[in-house]
């Protein structure tokens, strides 16, 4: 109330607060564009490779694989995201790794979207009828054959929603990454508001900004599912 | 790559022969020993009650299940089988001798009937897509869905989908159908068209294995009916003899709960 009292009572600090949004617009949409983006979608891809490989040791029949596996998610759902991030970059340089900040993220994100995701995939494969496995090998495939061509199509329309909740989850993660000195929009934000003082309206500035980019990938995340869904009745 | 030794005891006619067939599950001996051979283009209906371990035979001849010990052979091609793992490369091998069709159809979900037809021979045996597409269509015209090919399962009927589900089997050149009550699961009004898609194949000649519960199926078109309890063949001979006049006392009563 008292924000909105004194911008209504002074119409020159009103304009003093338009300038400095407009200003401060596009060096946090550079953050965005420079780092926010390409840090989510690097990491998300990477994170889906590494989440396959897990959710296929998980369910191979090699109990060292598995176990491999286990221990990764285990170890990685079990500790905070910036307590991995700050591992990765203020730790590792104690053993003579030093990591520069864009690539300590993409590590410690798609170490963790592997584990996250690895899970929902390994659910999705589960959830697919074993009749489906049955009438693969009875055309003669083999079990990779049948995993590739008739399980995973399947278990990609299932996993979507979740994959698509880990995704946009994965966007508002990234502002983590200003904790490790990546300049994506949050840390922009931030470097803005130290030196004019007005964190609520840079905070909210940024805020909206990433509820504009969740909003864009939900809509597309809508579009995929429905392509996905041709095959199956309504 | 089959093991050939001298205990073959196969007729020249027979396309299968099960030799003392054993599967377990657990503790649970779902077949005790099943000794049956079924020549060059017969077709063998099994019957039983549920829990019989009829399913199980079917299933172990294209090797969804492993039986525990015995041996299959199959158009010269023999399996032994004493616990051990065998290579996955000699089951497929083996399993492509077979086609399968299911009670519950299990087409493709995400595949068109086409598709759902192509799969094994583009797949699997390597077939190009043009010469496939071709074979498919023949198939699945033969099964009178000449017009339904684009469609996905989910736009098809039980009964067309189980028609699929047969053209599907016949699409990898299997030596011998198998049949999983393939008619279970439909309705009433729907079984008949499946039913003469089966009688087809039979008049063309393929060997045939069929577990149903549809009896007027069984007498039409059976060679020999095979009656399965507590995972023994108690009694097996031509329709008429098994219908007529069953030599056990549990295939009468059998025969007397089914009808």
């Amino acid at each position: 109330m008292f924000l909105l009292n004194s911008i209504f009572q002074d119409p020159e600090r009103f304009d003093q607060l338009v300038s400095i949004a407009q200003s401060s617009l596009l060096p946090m949409v550079k953050g965005a564009i420079k780092y926010t983006i390409p840090l989510t979608i690097i990491t998300f891809v990477l994170g889906l490779i590494l989440a396959i490989l897990t959710a296929l040791a998980r369910i191979s029949s090699s109990k060292i694989l598995n176990t491999i596996a286990r221990i990764y998610v285990s170890i990685i759902r079990g500790t905070p995201l910036l307590v991995q991030l700050f591992i990765i970059f203020y730790g590792l340089p104690n053993l003579g790794f030093t990591i520069d900040p864009f690539p300590s993220a993409i590590i410690g994100f798609s170490l963790n979207v592997g584990a996250y995701a690895s899970e929902i995939i390994r659910a999705a494969i589960l959830s697919i009828p074993k009749g489906q496995w049955e009438a693969g090998y009875s055309i003669g495939m083999n079990r990779t054959q049948t995993l590739k061509r008739i399980i995973f199509p399947q278990a990609a329309r299932v996993s979507i929603p979740p994959l698509s909740n880990t995704f946009i989850s994965l966007v508002k993660d990234t502002s983590l990454a200003s904790l490790v000195l990546v300049s994506e929009m949050f840390r922009k934000a931030q470097e803005i508001a130290s030196t004019n003082y007005e964190f609520l309206l840079l905070y909210s500035e940024v805020a909206i900004l990433y509820w504009i980019i969740c909003t864009v990938l939900s809509i597309i995340q809508g579009r995929i599912e429905s392509r996905l869904d041709r095959y199956v009745s309504k | 790559m089959y093991q050939n030794n001298n205990r073959r005891t196969k007729g020249v006619l027979d396309m299968i022969s099960i030799k003392n067939l054993h599967k377990s599950f657990g503790d649970l001996e779902v077949l005790k020993g099943i000794d049956l051979e079924v020549e060059l283009g017969k077709v063998i209906v099994i019957i039983g009650p549920s829990g019989s371990g009829k399913t199980t035979l079917l299933r172990c001849l294209n090797l969804l299940e492993i039986p525990s010990s015995g041996a299959i052979e199959i158009d010269d091609h023999l399996m032994n089988f004493n616990g051990k793992e065998i290579p996955q490369k000699k089951i497929v091998s083996f399993r492509s001798l077979t086609g399968m069709v299911f009670q519950n159809y299990n087409l493709f979900p995400h595949k068109t009937a086409l598709e759902n037809v192509m799969e094994g021979p583009v797949i699997v045996k390597g077939i190009s897509k043009k010469q496939a597409k071709e074979k498919a269509m023949q198939l699945l015209s033969k099964v009178g869905l000449a017009d339904k090919i684009d469609d996905y399962p989910f736009q098809l009927s039980g009964g067309q989908q189980q028609r699929v589900g047969i053209a599907r089997a016949m699409g990898i050149e299997p030596k011998v159908m198998l049949f999983d009550e393939p008619t279970s699961a439909l309705d009433p009004e729907l079984v008949g068209d499946v039913l003469q898609v089966m009688k087809d194949l039979a008049e063309e000649g393929m060997t045939m294995v069929v577990v149903t519960h549809e009896m007027r199926f069984a007498k039409e078109v059976a060679d020999e009916i095979v009656f399965i309890d507590h995972g023994e063949i108690v009694e097996k001979g031509t329709p008429n003899e098994i219908f007529t006049h069953p030599q056990h006392e549990r295939t009468r009563r059998f025969l007397e709960q089914i009808q």
